[in-house]
């Protein structure tokens, strides 16, 4: 009697699962596709790309191009598989790579210094206790949630008292200083048991020694990931280079991008992988420190 | 004997005192960079937005202020900006909250999942984009389905009013799996033993929705909707590179406006602009606070 009166549930529950799971898969279609999309789509000849997206990008730039069928053909897999577009990129049109090169001229200093500043500022704002400390971690707090479009006022202004306008410090110097790693590392740091200092300092350890041989390695996962949001944050730039560089021969390839389908649609989907490379890269190999580093941004408070 | 106790005393003050010089050296870098780029430069531009100009330095209280609120380019701006953050938001909460609880069921593949859901955090913009273009198209490939399933006519999604469709539909996919990873871990730190309890006592699953666990993930909550209001004003990076400098009208935003106005450099309207959307920010956030603190104040320690 009792199993009868079991089973009906538990079967409702196995189907509940399982349209949960169907749900998830759908899901993870959606989110998987346009980047599988474009991966794939960088492997066919130029003139597939013409023959299937023609008239997406000949209306862009007014016409005047020939194609073939006249709606958008999405493709999953190339009719030919074709290295012929980044073959192009590669060794033909130096243009992308510079802009790449560009990115990397922009990104790298901000994602190293900027971690550099924050792991010795974290320290401090960890252990320093007062009002003052306070009042400036909740400025600090403040500036991180303010968008672009109010600190790009203050950093054009900074820039162009020092002359640094359509350089590259422009965007680098302002970059350095943002107090988000600040924020997480803080937090990181804060998670370390008192009494591990306190011992350190037992034995003899000079503060020093307490900032590299025990903070250093236990905020290391925590390092690991603010160096992969700080990277993938500046790596997507589009605000800061569109008013601080106005020579577009500065431009970072975020930027560059768009401009491609005036010209090269037929570079534009390896360009695009290209791009995305370095930063899949990373998720693939750091998953993992990305989602610690992610739950420990959580709250603002504390 | 003196001496000892002496001795003591000082390691014990050394031990316990956390505000060093180390300590304090460790932020001056910080500091230092903070200051000079970020809250120096703010003060004078509050400055700024009361002068009538900076050669003449003319105290002329709100009336940059008044100027922009008279200014059409920025209230339509300022107007789409809220409206599509007045959309993406609560979209973004309760869907990435949707996500964590899935991933928080008994469903297999858990890691897969979270992987796929996480992915599009780490894709430039930029790369994506040209698939965008190619769904969104008035000729796309979306349109194309629409019509053989349905029968419905095209749709311009990219030059009408549905832009903000796609612009919102662009923000979650980006969004929603940091936002998920964030509730996944509050819905961990939920205690496991007051859910059962509850259970036990028969409290039904809305019943422990509502009063155990929204509870419990409210701080979350809040921290979910600023940061996606937050980055919802990011959005402007989608829409310039899906649309360039001159947007259908609704994706007019008030990083197009401030482009415009860099242009001319127009350091009062700069100003005044920038006050006014920091002073927003504040208010909004400042209110979620409130919120938060009336609605989960009594579980937090």
């Amino acid at each position: 009697m009792k199993r009868r009166l079991r089973s009906p549930s538990k079967t409702l529950e196995k189907l509940g699962i399982f349209l949960l799971t169907l749900f998830a898969a759908v899901s993870a279609v959606i989110f998987l596709l346009p980047t599988v999309l474009t991966i794939s789509n960088s492997f066919m000849a130029q003139s597939e790309i013409n023959a299937n997206y023609g008239i997406v990008f000949s209306s862009i730039t007014g016409g005047g191009k020939t194609y073939i069928s006249d709606r958008v053909n999405l493709k999953f897999i190339p009719d030919m598989v074709s290295f012929s577009q980044y073959f192009s990129v590669l060794l033909k049109t130096p243009d992308y790579l510079l802009k790449f090169w560009n990115s990397m001229l922009l990104t790298v200093p901000v994602v190293v210094f900027q971690t550099a500043v924050a792991l010795f500022a974290s320290y401090g704002f960890a252990r320093l206790t007062g009002r003052l400390k306070e009042i400036i971690f909740f400025l600090y707090i403040i500036l991180m949630l303010m968008p672009y479009q109010v600190t790009l006022v203050p950093n054009y202004l900074v820039a162009d008292k020092l002359g640094l306008l359509n350089t590259r410090w422009s965007i680098i110097l302002p970059g350095i200083f943002s107090p988000f790693a600040v924020f997480l590392l803080t937090k990181a740091m804060k998670r370390i048991p008192k009494t591990y200092f306190e011992a350190a300092m037992l034995d003899g350890a000079n503060e020093f020694d307490i900032f590299t041989e025990i903070c250093f390695p236990m905020v290391r996962s925590a390092v690991f990931s603010v160096l992969m949001l700080v990277f993938i944050d500046y790596w997507n730039m589009v605000e800061q280079p569109l008013i601080l560089l106005t020579d577009e021969q500065l431009h970072p390839l975020s930027v560059f991008l768009s401009k491609i389908n005036t010209g090269d649609t037929g570079l534009a989907f390896a360009v695009a992988v290209i791009y995305m490379t370095p930063s899949l890269l990373m998720f693939l190999y750091g998953e993992e420190y990305l989602v610690e580093g992610i739950t420990y941004s959580g709250g603002i408070k504390g | 004997m003196k001496e000892k106790k002496r001795e003591e005393r000082l390691t014990k003050s050394r031990l316990t005192d956390t505000n060093t010089l180390f300590a304090k050296l460790t932020v001056a870098p910080s500091l230092i960079g903070v200051s000079v780029f970020f809250i120096i430069p703010f003060i004078i531009i509050i400055w700024y937005s009361f002068l009538d100009n900076p050669i003449n330095k003319e105290f002329v209280f709100f009336k940059n202020y008044e100027i922009l609120f008279g200014n059409n380019a920025f209230l339509k701006a300022a107007k789409n900006t809220l409206l599509l953050s007045a959309a993406a938001v609560p979209l973004a909460v309760v869907m990435s909250l949707g996500l964590a609880s899935l991933l928080d069921s008994k469903i297999p593949a858990k890691s897969f999942f979270r992987t796929s859901f996480l992915c599009p955090m780490m894709v430039p913009v930029a790369s994506v984009v040209l698939i965008w273009q190619v769904v969104f198209h008035y000729n796309g490939t979306l349109n194309y389905l629409m019509a053989e399933w349905f029968g419905s006519a095209p749709v311009d999604w990219m030059k009408s009013e549905k832009s903000m469709i796609v612009v919102v539909l662009m923000f979650l996919w980006k969004n929603l799996g940091y936002n998920m990873i964030l509730f996944l871990a509050a819905l961990n730190n939920i205690p496991k033993d007051l859910i059962e309890v509850a259970e036990l006592e028969g409290a039904g699953r809305f019943y422990r929705l509502i009063h155990i666990k929204l509870r419990y993930l409210s701080p979350t909550v809040l921290f979910v909707t600023i940061l996606s209001l937050i980055n919802s004003f990011k959005v402007f990076r989608e829409v310039y590179l899906l649309t360039g400098d001159y947007p259908f009208e609704s994706l007019y935003l008030l990083q197009h406006f401030m482009n415009n106005t860099f242009r001319s450099l127009d350091y009062q309207k700069l100003s005044a602009a920038a006050m006014i959307m920091s002073a927003v920010m504040v208010v909004i956030i400042g209110a979620l606070y409130v919120a938060e603190n009336k609605f989960g104040g009594d579980v937090e320690e």
